[in-house]
């Protein structure tokens, strides 16, 4: 079972007392913020957790894998993860405990 | 952005919630998000992205300074999928 937002929520209840209603735009907002920002090209930099960076890709090749047409994929920007140091180790235990 | 900025940014917003308790709310959430990939589970957060770990199998590395071979072993790292609206919006796209 994955994480998702209506959990983000709960786990606001249960830890502030927010009604289900506020703790449900909370969570909405937080990750709406983090958007917003990096729609405006800023990185946005969660300690413990990780940065997310902008990049600016240059057009290149490419194929549609259906029909093998060649066509240019556009000039785009996009988003990238470097999770944090902290975070890295905490995962890379998880990977010592067997599974 | 850094926390503190996305602490200040949502404070200001959330008027019914006091400074503190935006704090205490941004860390519970973000200290949730590690706990969850540390437990080996994935996030889904619609309009943002997906986290999962990915495996690294294990190598055989060097030591830079001495040049000696060390064996690492496999392990998992936390990989970000940006979901279609981050996409589309990063890349002034949305139309």
């Amino acid at each position: 079972m994955a994480l998702t937002k209506a959990e983000m929520a709960e786990k606001l209840f249960e830890e502030l007392g927010l009604n289900k209603r506020e703790a449900k735009d909370f969570v909405e907002a937080f990750f709406e913020e983090v958007r917003v920002a990096l729609e405006a090209g800023e990185q946005v930099k969660l300690s413990g957790f990780g940065n997310f960076n902008l990049r600016s890709k240059k057009e290149r090749p490419g194929r549609n894998p259906k029909t093998g047409e060649e066509i240019p994929i556009t000039a785009r920007r996009v988003v990238t993860f470097h999770p944090g140091q902290k975070l890295k180790a905490r995962v890379e235990a998880y990977a010592g405990s067997g599974e | 952005m850094t926390k503190s900025e996305l602490i200040e940014k949502l404070a200001q917003k959330q008027t019914q919630l006091t400074y503190k308790d935006v704090e205490f709310a941004v860390k519970t959430l973000t200290e949730q998000m590690a706990q969850t990939l540390a437990s080996g589970e994935r996030i889904e957060i619609r309009g943002f992205g997906s986290f999962s770990l990915h495996y690294r199998p294990p190598r055989i590395g060097r030591n830079p300074k001495t040049g000696d071979a060390v064996s690492l072993s496999g392990k998992y790292v936390p990989h970000f999928k940006p979901g279609k609206e981050l996409r589309e919006r990063v890349n002034g796209s949305d139309s």
